[in-house]
């Protein structure tokens, strides 16, 4: 999955779930807090919606706006846990962690 | 250079003497010619602000004007009903005890509420005690996202997040509590054509500390100006017993002991006081922050928690909205 798909399945989800409206324009880069886009019961439904739609779970470490503020952030958050659970499924990989040394 | 360097704690000090008359002039104007009540009932918990809101509309009323109402239910500490007894004998005034237990139980705030926790801890159980509690929002970037913390009958605890619907569920069935107490004050209001005195503080009521139409509402709100610091300076010269001065501030909803700290705030009282007086009067985060005892970067993240708490609590303060004006509404 790229990043622009994952772009536009969270702006969707943020349109149709805060009652934005189609109209309401907001960049992929705007802050959702500072936009008063989404609160943090937002970002509580977001994160569920995270976790339901794409399989992962999201530490409680994880829950910043560094990760989760705006749709880029959520994109590079998301392939990045991609790209770590891909890594951990992957037999060498695995034998790494578990010899402390991945 | 700064126009506000040197900043300290004493920016929140108060002349007790003329506040107290400033606001007990005000209690009087208010319940006699604008309200045009008899009196005022005020439901006291045992904590600092109600204490003081008690003591204000004595002296504003008369003490035969009071009537001070304690309404326990099945998780408040046996504390606050003994403090709130300390209240009511220290004025003379009259005072009544009803336990809103059976009301709750009767709208099933604790079976809806232990069905929500259950959610994410599938084993809590009769016995189990329970709050919610935010991480520390001030030391990094986080969102204020609530974690339920269970104990077993044995002591043992286990802290999980709460998914949306838990969260919700857990919040609006505690709601039940706030919403009933309002509910008594007002029977003992319309019965003895008594004005309900509201008890929040300026922090609560800036912050949205409040359940909508459960303690937020009332007919007057005699201290919601005063910073907290403030409260307890006006605690000290009304002559508030010395144990409710030194009791720390609890919210006294959940079975579990939950400071106010851990379940809104984030930092201490006297800490958050001063931030919002801080962004209240435009003071930069950096000339702030020795007077606080933060860094600048703390100082700026509480200014921010305090620009988004408002933004979300906009609602709980919000009166009906109507299509169009309605003349003599």
């Amino acid at each position: 999955m790229d990043s622009a798909t994952i772009a536009q399945q969270v702006r969707s989800f943020i349109v149709e779930n805060y009652f934005l409206g189609q109209d309401y324009r907001f960049a992929d880069g705007d802050s959702f807090l500072n936009h008063g886009i989404i609160d943090s019961t937002g970002v509580l439904e977001l994160v569920a919606f995270l976790q339901d739609t794409y399989g992962i779970t999201v530490d409680d470490e994880e829950l910043t706006p560094e990760n989760l503020d705006s749709i880029n952030n959520v994109a590079t958050y998301l392939l990045r846990k991609f790209e770590r659970t891909a890594q951990a499924d992957d037999p060498a990989v695995r034998e790494g962690i578990l010899r402390g040394n991945a | 250079m700064s126009a506000h360097t040197a900043i300290s704690a004493d920016i929140l000090r108060v002349d007790p003497a003329p506040e107290t008359e400033r606001i007990v002039a005000r209690i009087r104007d208010i319940v006699f010619n604008q309200l045009k009540r008899k009196g005022a009932v005020v439901a006291v918990s045992g904590g600092i602000d109600s204490s003081v809101v008690t003591f204000l509309c004595a002296r504003a009323l008369g003490k035969e004007r009071i009537l001070v109402l304690f309404l326990p239910e099945t998780d408040s500490s046996s504390e606050s009903l003994r403090l709130g007894r300390m209240v009511a004998e220290s004025l003379d005034v009259r005072s009544v005890l009803e336990d809103i237990s059976p009301v709750l139980r009767g709208a099933r705030c604790y079976e809806r509420r232990d069905e929500s926790v259950r959610a994410v801890v599938p084993e809590y159980r009769e016995g189990y005690k329970c709050k919610i509690v935010l991480p520390n929002l001030v030391d990094a970037d986080r969102y204020a996202i609530y974690s339920v913390v269970v104990q077993t009958p044995e002591g043992e605890t286990k802290k999980v997040r709460l998914s949306p619907a838990a969260y919700l569920g857990i919040v609006a069935a505690t709601n039940f509590k706030q919403r009933a107490r309002k509910m008594i004050e007002y029977y003992y209001a319309d019965l003895l054509q008594y004005a309900v005195a509201g008890t929040p503080n300026r922090l609560e009521y800036d912050q949205g500390f409040f359940v909508k139409n459960g303690d937020g509402a009332a007919d007057l709100k005699p201290i919601a100006h005063l910073y907290k610091s403030q409260v307890c300076q006006l605690a000290a010269y009304l002559g508030v017993p010395e144990e409710i001065q030194r009791r720390p501030p609890t919210t006294d909803t959940y079975s579990l002991e939950q400071s106010q700290e851990e379940f809104y705030f984030s930092m201490p009282l006297a800490k958050m006081d001063l931030c919002l007086y801080g962004k209240n009067n435009g003071i930069p985060a950096a000339d702030l922050a020795p007077a606080v005892g933060l860094n600048e970067a703390q100082v700026t993240r509480v200014y921010n928690m305090i620009e988004s708490r408002r933004k979300v609590t906009h609602y709980l303060h919000a009166s009906p909205v109507l299509v169009e004006k309605v003349e003599g509404g």
